[in-house]
């Protein structure tokens, strides 16, 4: 905490070079990894303004602009008198920049004259080729560090800028990045409205937006971006600051809103998109059940593919006529009575020998419990009833009488899912206030005062793991019926890891901010084989759910849209230090009980 | 009189769980028992019909099938043991499951891949090999300890106060992108490491055959399971100097009794922690290369079983325990190669081998149910035993 020091320094020139250094070693080592593991020679495949800038580029590009901004960040504690931010800052993003471009131009040598291809599988004449523009290595060289050097600087200068001006320009910038990273879905959505002149003119014919119309599009969204600034701002706040019938009657409107475009849009939308809807259900659905267990009674619980797998051969086994041992080729309606009742046996037999193991014990054995179930379905033993490595074939969609719900038809494979995520949705929104609800957020603070208070702390905690897994087991059922066959691979550990993430990405604790996160992560990104709207990212999206994972633990453990009381739980000392800081009576009593105790009562 | 009965209703709750750990105990401990049993009587009457009551086919095991098995679970375990150590040590001196540590492992695998596939390349592997092995430990040894002091410098230091599960969930954030960052650095393809010279991997008999000893206690040794045992065996000891003869060692175990007297008494906590999954990472560097050259291909998802096993052996051996994590890291490799033979088939499991993870992960199960501190103890500071 250098930076820190009372005396402030006085010129551009004295820097805290240290802080420097680490910044712009930070960067250099971030760019050089992407360039290894091929993010950007695969990404320059899409192009997002025709032949001027493809996603490759933006991808390296984008990293000098977010870590000088991050470097040129300071720390304002409350009562230490704060520099004003200026040329000084502009120097360290310059100079951390350039460091990065530095880097980038040892890369380049170092392809030029190495050959490391053997270890190195991204080691190839396309990456020097991508990074010295195909015009040698000297105009690579100085293009980095120049063009690294003035984008560190304009992250930096993000801070010194007036407001206004960089709202705008933010807004500008990321809803054309947005714009055309997005041209599938916009594409899609367009047809779907019979909008396509917009479409032609927007996009060239080979992918990305032509010149003229990013130019003239983002005019229009500047134009947007300045009658508007601030109103955005203002809504959302009036939106938190509302309280009680208020605020229920705006989320009801909300809520409407969101019912009405689920209902509706499928309609307009093609093939591709639906399925990627139905996807982002699917994972939805386990993601309530996730945040029932991990976000409501704080039980981490790794293996919760295991659910998803009972689900899936329940309803493989009773609905196929290819089951190996036993085919009573049910109606998939009966089928879903019997995924319940599996479900709430493996739930309790999962559940009932970890439920008094510590917290971090639980973790792993229930991780061990989703191993178990997966090698068990694969193995010789029950390959006679579940048909091992092969799986269940040919399982037969959902007939509902007027319609057969198949995955040949994703549009109505999402009402089926959508189907069963209103009921999800509702379940844990009545569940979260209920009696149990709220012992389960007893049970997550403090098990032990939950206990003495006369909560039953067994009964609960298996409560939360059945009422999980028939959640996830439905998710499995309408896997099953989507895709019409079952492998033991469907139900690989990942799967448990990516609805972790989802759910703490979003915000524990809170169905809002579940569904956010599976909207932008499976929506966006893609599931574990799923592609999402970002199909580039096809190899990536497992490496940047777990830098997700790491950052939002590190910066914002209650998720992007945080339930309110969960946030205070995690950063109750920092609420507590504001308090001291503002020489607060009660918090300076440095009475941890007393004080959490005040925090509790101004919430209700 | 209403209080009194939400009491009962609530005993009675937790007797019915109760009585459902108490039918699987039971249960458990009935199959492994009657596998058992079922064992020892092919063994003595192959024609006995208790013995061939589930399993026809059975034959039993030969004595020299029971002994390599027994080694194979030896040097296995061993490896074990010493991913465990880092699992104990982290949990010991800060209270919660690195679960990265297992990717420590692969880095230090792959590490050893990439140095002997370069030295195989040049001859060097064939004519040198012993000098070859010392440089790709030492390397392995440098990747994987810089790769867990990265680790807890970025991703844990900063939690270090926070809330139980949360580090836990960093860990398996940092264990996803480990790994997917060494898929994107290196390919998906199956590494295989060069093939050990003939000298070292023939077969020896130990003891050696000059000296008398009765044949029954002769072990058939594959000189690289030689080879594993014994530097699993010198690092221990070499582990066992640091943490229980050095300075070091006793800033340690005092950082792992209480962080804050430890401080009071002028050790700097953090370089403390550091060291601790320095060594730690060694340990996992020294194992990744052990198990190259047992099993001679690394790929990215190399370390995710072994991980989750070694986890279970320092649970097994009474995590913070550094002996009992050796000494679970061994009885977990030998249960593991030789209880599904033993057990499994008489019982009449078809495809016994495909359920070794399976039995790891029971015994993990079995131990928790039985004795949650494991069978040497945990140790703990008072505040983490909660």
């Amino acid at each position: 905490m250098s930076t820190l020091a009372l005396t402030m320094p006085s010129s551009a020139i004295d820097q805290d070079w240290r802080r420097v250094l680490r910044w712009g070693l930070i960067c250099g080592g971030v760019l050089v990894a992407l360039c290894l593991v091929g993010m950007p020679v695969e990404l320059d495949r899409r192009e997002l303004i025709e032949r001027y800038l493809s996603l490759g580029y933006v991808s390296i590009l984008l990293i000098p602009i977010v870590i000088g901004r991050i470097a040129a960040t300071q720390v304002v504690l409350e009562g230490f008198e704060s520099r004003k931010q200026g040329l000084f800052d502009l120097v360290t993003g310059l100079l951390v920049g350039m460091f990065g471009g530095t880097c980038l131009t040892l890369l380049i040598v170092a392809l030029d004259s190495w050959n490391l291809r053997d270890p190195l599988v991204n080691w190839s004449p396309k990456l020097f080729r991508f990074l010295t523009y195909e015009n040698g290595i000297g105009f690579g060289a100085m293009a980095w560090i120049v063009t690294c050097g003035l984008l560190g600087m304009l992250g930096a200068a993000s801070h010194v800028v007036p407001t206004i001006v960089r709202r705008v320009s933010a807004t500008v910038v990321l809803s054309l990045l947005g714009l055309s990273v997005l041209e599938g879905a916009v594409d899609d959505l367009s047809e779907g409205f019979g909008l396509d002149w917009l479409t032609d003119l927007l996009y060239a014919k080979k992918g990305g937006l032509t010149l003229t119309s990013t130019f003239v599009a983002g005019a229009v969204i500047a134009v947007v971006a300045v009658l508007t600034s601030g109103r955005v701002k203002a809504l959302t706040t009036s939106y938190r600051e509302k309280e009680g019938a208020e605020r229920q009657k705006a989320s009801m409107i909300l809520f409407v809103v969101v019912a009405v475009l689920c209902i509706v849009l499928p309609i307009f939308l093609g093939k591709i998109m639906n399925e990627l809807l139905a996807n982002v259900g699917l994972f939805l659905l386990l993601a309530l059940g996730l945040n029932i267990v991990v976000g409501l009674a704080g039980l981490l619980d790794l293996g919760y593919v295991a659910f998803f797998a009972v689900g899936g051969y329940t309803t493989a086994v009773l609905t196929s006529p290819n089951s190996p041992f036993f085919a009573p080729e049910m109606h998939f309606g009966f089928a879903l009575v019997f995924v319940v009742i599996f479900a709430v046996i493996i739930g309790l037999v999962i559940g009932a020998p970890v439920i008094r193991m510590r917290g971090d014990y639980l973790a792993i054995v229930t991780l061990g419990f989703g191993e178990i179930i997966r090698l068990l379905f694969l193995s010789d033993w029950l390959s006679p009833y579940f048909g091992g490595a092969q799986g269940i074939t040919n399982i037969p969609g959902v007939d509902l009488g007027f319609a057969t719900v198949k995955g040949t038809d994703p549009r109505s494979v999402f009402y089926l899912v959508l189907f069963f995520c209103a009921i999800a949705i509702y379940v844990s929104w009545r569940l979260q206030a209920s009696r149990l609800g709220r012992a389960w957020m007893a049970i997550r603070e403090d098990e032990q005062v939950a206990e003495a208070m006369g909560i039953n702390t067994v009964s609960c905690k298996l409560m939360a793991f059945v009422v999980g897994a028939v959640m996830a087991a439905f998710s499995g059922a309408v896997l099953a019926a989507k895709v019409g066959s079952i492998f033991p691979t469907s139900f690989m550990i990942l799967i448990s890891i990516i609805i972790l993430v989802v759910v703490i990405v979003g915000g524990m604790g809170n169905i809002a901010g579940v569904m956010v996160g599976s909207f932008v992560l499976i929506g966006v990104l893609g599931g574990p084989k799923q592609p999402g709207l970002l199909q580039e990212f096809q190899n990536f999206k497992l490496l940047i759910y777990g830098m997700l994972l790491v950052f939002m633990m590190l910066k914002r453990p209650e998720g992007l849209v945080p339930s309110a009381r969960r946030s205070r739980e995690l950063h109750q000392e920092e609420f507590l230090q504001d308090a001291w800081l503002k020489g607060d009576k009660l918090g300076a009593d440095d009475d941890d009980g007393e004080t959490v105790g005040d925090d509790g009562g101004e919430e209700e | 009189m209403p209080t009194h009965a939400v009491e009962t209703k609530s005993a009675k709750r937790l007797v019915a769980v109760d009585r459902f750990l108490t039918f699987i105990r039971v249960f458990l401990v009935t199959m492994i028992v009657i596998g058992l049993l079922a064992f020892v009587w092919q063994q003595i009457d192959a024609d006995n019909p208790f013995a061939r009551w589930r399993n026809p086919g059975a034959r039993g095991l030969t004595g020299a099938q029971f002994k390599g098995l027994l080694i194979s679970g030896l040097s296995q375990g061993s490896m074990y043991g010493l991913i465990a150590l880092g699992y104990s040590m982290v949990y010991g001196v800060l209270g919660f499951i690195n679960f990265a540590h297992g990717e420590v492992f692969m880095v230090g695998a792959m590490t050893g891949f990439v140095a002997s596939d370069k030295f195989a390349a040049n001859g060097m592997w064939e004519s040198n090999f012993l000098l070859c092995l010392v440089l790709i430990m030492l390397m392995a040894i440098f990747f994987s300890t810089f790769t867990a002091v990265l680790m807890e410098r970025v991703a844990y230091r900063p939690l270090r106060n926070s809330p139980r599960l949360i580090p836990l969930i960093t860990s398996i954030g940092v264990s996803f992108f480990i790994q997917n960052l060494v898929l994107g650095l290196f390919g998906p393809s199956t590494k295989s490491y060069p093939r050990l010279p003939e000298w070292l991997s023939a077969q020896r008999s130990v003891p050696p055959e000059r000296i008398p000893w009765p044949d029954a206690l002769t072990f058939q040794v594959g000189g690289t399971r030689l080879l594993v045992l014994v530097v699993a065996a010198v690092s221990m000891a070499g582990l066992w100097y640091i943490v229980e003869r050095t300075k070091t060692g006793k800033a340690m175990r005092a950082v792992a009794e209480d962080k804050e007297i430890a401080s009071l008494m002028g050790i700097d906590v953090n370089r403390t922690i550091v060291t601790t999954f320095a060594v730690g990472g060694a340990m996992a560097g020294v194992g990744g290369i052990l198990w190259g050259l047992m099993f001679r291909s690394v790929t990215h998802m190399t370390g995710f079983l072994p991980g989750v096993k070694a986890f279970t052996a320092a649970v097994v051996g009474g995590i913070g325990n550094l002996g009992g994590a050796m000494a679970g890291g061994i009885s977990l490799g030998s249960a593991e190669s030789i209880a599904p033979l033993l057990i499994l088939e008489p019982l009449g499991v078809p495809g016994v081998s495909q359920l070794k993870d399976a039995v790891s992960f029971t015994v993990l199960v079995l131990v928790l149910l039985f004795r949650p501190s494991g069978l040497f103890g945990e140790r703990l500071s008072s505040e983490e035993r909660a």
